[in-house]
């Protein structure tokens, strides 16, 4: 009596992308929040640091912090409206792979990760970085979307874990942060070079390596695990 | 049900005796180090403790794992013991290093030495554990949460050493590597001695605790057949499984 | 002959069948024992006070609990090992309508057409069914809360599930509402039903059986005629 109506897992991730991006855009509640204070932070940067330009390593880490923080916003909202408004229960009523919600939710986060790029990282060129982004952009954007994938993986586990848990606000960021720190040490060291003055524009390969190492590593671990996070 | 008691009490004799050896060893034979002199041999206690850890952090995921596999509550409560010494034990790593970089090098805490580094941020992430399990209130969640935390930091704990050594420009000139590679013959012994006491010592609190936990399960559950369900006081909220 | 005794087999086999389902929240037992066979086709009424463990029977067929012991069978396949096989032929109505609420009534239903695979046509035909096509495009925080139970009712039915678990489905509707999803969720769907409600005669009338619980016992379970006052007095007591 197995329906063959019912979609595969693919499909079923996609229909759960496309209501998350509607949910988003309807709000507008996650990725402008994310985006000022990616902004906000540069600011105080500026000032905490005491410098108006910056660059290399010191450049690199302070990006890499930004975008972190800014993430966190999202990874912290990801879940809310499934636990507030049923999404939870109405999903796993479904005759659907369980799985999809985690590739749906890593995929809307990978998303959302991307528009606050798109805003945060010319910003930053223009508010703090000392050398011209240009040339060095492609290099950049290579770490940074390598370092968006170790985000959304274990920010959507993080995140389907904290959802069921009192502290919800509190468990994502501390259970979060010290399993990204070798994603974000590779991020961090891997701009380094990038935004020099002097340097080449390419991201050193053994950093490179490491991250897709992590993305890799982590994404198959969370595939395994996660229809633990949702059984009742 | 496991009666984690049998063999508790020679197993605590065999900790007790290899632990005093292993001391004997560490003060009256082995030698004194050329460059670091007494200080050093703090090296005996802090690295078997640092392994010693690692180990049931990795053991801790692996018994995680068999909960998910099995949904037996008995594997969540030996993956729970196993986390919860390892973090007690990797407490006394932190605490030792200090000691013997301070002594060593003049500082409390040094970043060049990324064994060091990564067992802390290995201690950040576990550390997160019982935060966790105590913010889940359903016992059966709490259970499943827990455990697939531990699996996920069980792996975490590898890739984590490749990152951080990989991020280390130069290796503090250390005496000594983490695995004993380079050891002269007489601290070879001493070591692998000691390192075998504060396993065996895991070994035994990790069973002690299981047979405390055991039983108190037994005599709640034998109250609840005697008395019915609502005779027996209903658990405090608690990030132990029990 | 051996195929027609086959078929006639299937024709029998019970929607539901349960035998000594046992289910905790932590140590605390909140379904004790029971067991109920409910027959393909008929309403099964599950009548108890607040906390007696009807929510919880529910959300157990609904594959939303597991069960903890004891045997539990929807359509044959067992739970929760074929709960995979079950889940598109149930439709669940509750408290909680599980609709976005930033989002109109035809997004989420097409969201919920998207998740079971049933062609979006079917969408403004329940939509149709329970007057709400005009409405439909306003997002579901701005409706009352009885439309938002006739959107409820949509989401529920889409499908068209065979085995139909309603927890109290005309709790917000007033009885013109009621009409209109009758023939979605009432008798004539069709489809097996599981019904719990406050009312005991409003539930009594619909039912084929009744199974009362108390503290997550199985108290009686009999067909309506059956019940009479004291017992439902001793119920509620």
């Amino acid at each position: 009596m197995r329906d063959e109506r019912a979609p595969g897992m693919w499909r079923t991730a996609l229909a759960v992308l496309r209501k998350d991006l509607l949910l988003e855009l309807r709000g507008l509640e996650t990725v402008p929040a994310m985006i000022l204070f990616a902004l906000v932070t540069f600011v105080i940067f500026h000032f905490g640091l005491g410098r108006d330009t910056i660059d290399g390593q010191l450049a690199a880490g302070v990006l890499t912090a930004t975008l972190l923080f800014a993430a966190m916003l999202g990874i912290n909202r990801l879940f809310v409206a499934e636990r507030e408004q049923g999404g939870f229960d109405a999903f796993l009523l479904a005759p659907v792979d369980r799985t999809a919600l985690l590739v749906a939710k890593a995929l809307a986060l990978l998303v959302f990760l991307a528009v606050l790029e798109l805003i945060a990282v010319p910003a930053f060129g223009l508010l703090l970085l000392g050398p011209p982004l240009g040339s060095r952009l492609p290099g950049l954007v290579a770490v940074l979307a390598l370092g968006d994938v170790a985000l959304a993986v274990i920010g959507t586990l993080v995140s389907a874990i904290a959802v069921h848990t009192r502290a919800r606000d509190l468990i994502g960021p501390i259970v979060g942060l010290p399993l990204l720190l070798p994603a974000l040490i590779a991020v961090a060291r891997g701009a380094g070079p990038v935004l020099a003055v002097h340097g080449s524009g390419a991201p050193p390969g053994r950093w490179v390596a490491i991250l897709a190492l992590y993305d890799v590593v982590f994404a198959l671990l969370s595939y395994a695990v996660f229809d633990f996070l949702l059984e009742d | 049900m496991t009666t984690y008691g049998r063999g508790l009490r020679g197993l605590a004799i065999a900790t007790v005796v290899t632990i005093t050896v292993a001391l004997a060893l560490v003060f009256f034979y082995a030698p004194l180090d050329a460059d670091q002199g007494f200080v050093q041999k703090i090296f005996y206690l802090h690295v078997p403790l640092a392994i010693t850890a690692l180990c049931g952090f990795v053991f801790g995921g692996a018994l995680g794992a068999m909960y998910l596999r099995t949904g037996e509550a008995r594997w969540d409560i030996r993956s729970y013991v196993a986390i919860h010494l390892a973090l007690i034990f990797g407490v006394g790593v932190l605490l030792t290093g200090a000691i013997w970089a301070k002594a060593s090098w003049g500082h409390w805490w040094i970043w060049s030495d990324p064994t060091l580094t990564s067992f802390l941020i290995v201690m950040l992430l576990f550390a997160t554990y019982q935060p966790l399990r105590f913010s889940i209130e359903d016992r059966d969640r709490q259970s499943r949460y827990a455990s697939v935390f531990a699996v996920v930091a069980g792996a975490f704990v590898p890739l984590n050493f490749i990152a951080v050594r990989a991020a280390q420009a130069y290796v503090h000139p250390r005496v000594l590597t983490l695995a004993g590679g380079n050891l002269p013959g007489s601290m070879r012994l001493v070591f692998v001695v000691s390192l075998l006491g504060i396993a065996l010592l895991y070994v035994t609190l990790w069973k002690y605790e299981m047979a405390a936990k055991n039983t108190r399960m037994q005599v709640r559950a034998l109250r609840r057949a005697l008395l019915g369900d609502d005779a027996v006081s209903s658990l405090k909220r608690s990030a132990a499984p029990s | 002959m051996s195929w027609r005794r086959c078929s006639t087999r299937v024709d029998q086999l019970p929607a539901i069948e349960l035998r000594g389902l046992v289910r905790r929240f932590g140590e605390r037992a909140v379904l004790r024992e029971v067991s109920v066979t409910v027959p393909a086709g008929a309403t099964l009424a599950v009548l108890g006070r607040n906390g007696a463990g009807k929510s919880t029977l529910l959300r157990i067929l609904a594959t939303l609990l597991r069960p903890h012991a004891g045997e539990v069978r929807v359509f044959g396949e067992a739970l929760p090992r074929r709960a995979f096989a079950v889940r598109a032929h149930l439709g669940l109505l509750g408290h909680d309508p599980l609709l976005y609420r930033d989002l109109s009534g035809r997004e989420n239903l097409g969201y919920h057409a998207r998740l079971y695979g049933v062609a979006p046509r079917r969408v403004e035909d329940v939509l149709d069914a329970v007057a709400m096509r005009e409405r439909g495009d306003e997002p579901v925080r701005l409706l009352s809360r009885g439309m938002v139970q006739r959107l409820a009712v949509c989401r529920a039915v889409l499908h068209r599930p065979r085995l139909l678990l309603l927890d109290e489905p005309l709790a917000n509707l007033d009885p013109a509402a009621g009409g209109l999803v009758a023939p979605l969720i009432g008798r004539s769907s069709g489809a097996t039903r599981v019904l719990t409600s406050h009312d005991p005669a409003a539930a009594l009338a619909e039912a084929d059986l009744v199974l009362g619980l108390q503290d997550g016992r199985a108290a009686f379970v009999c067909p309506p005629a059956g019940v009479d006052q004291p017992m439902l007095e001793q119920l509620y007591a």
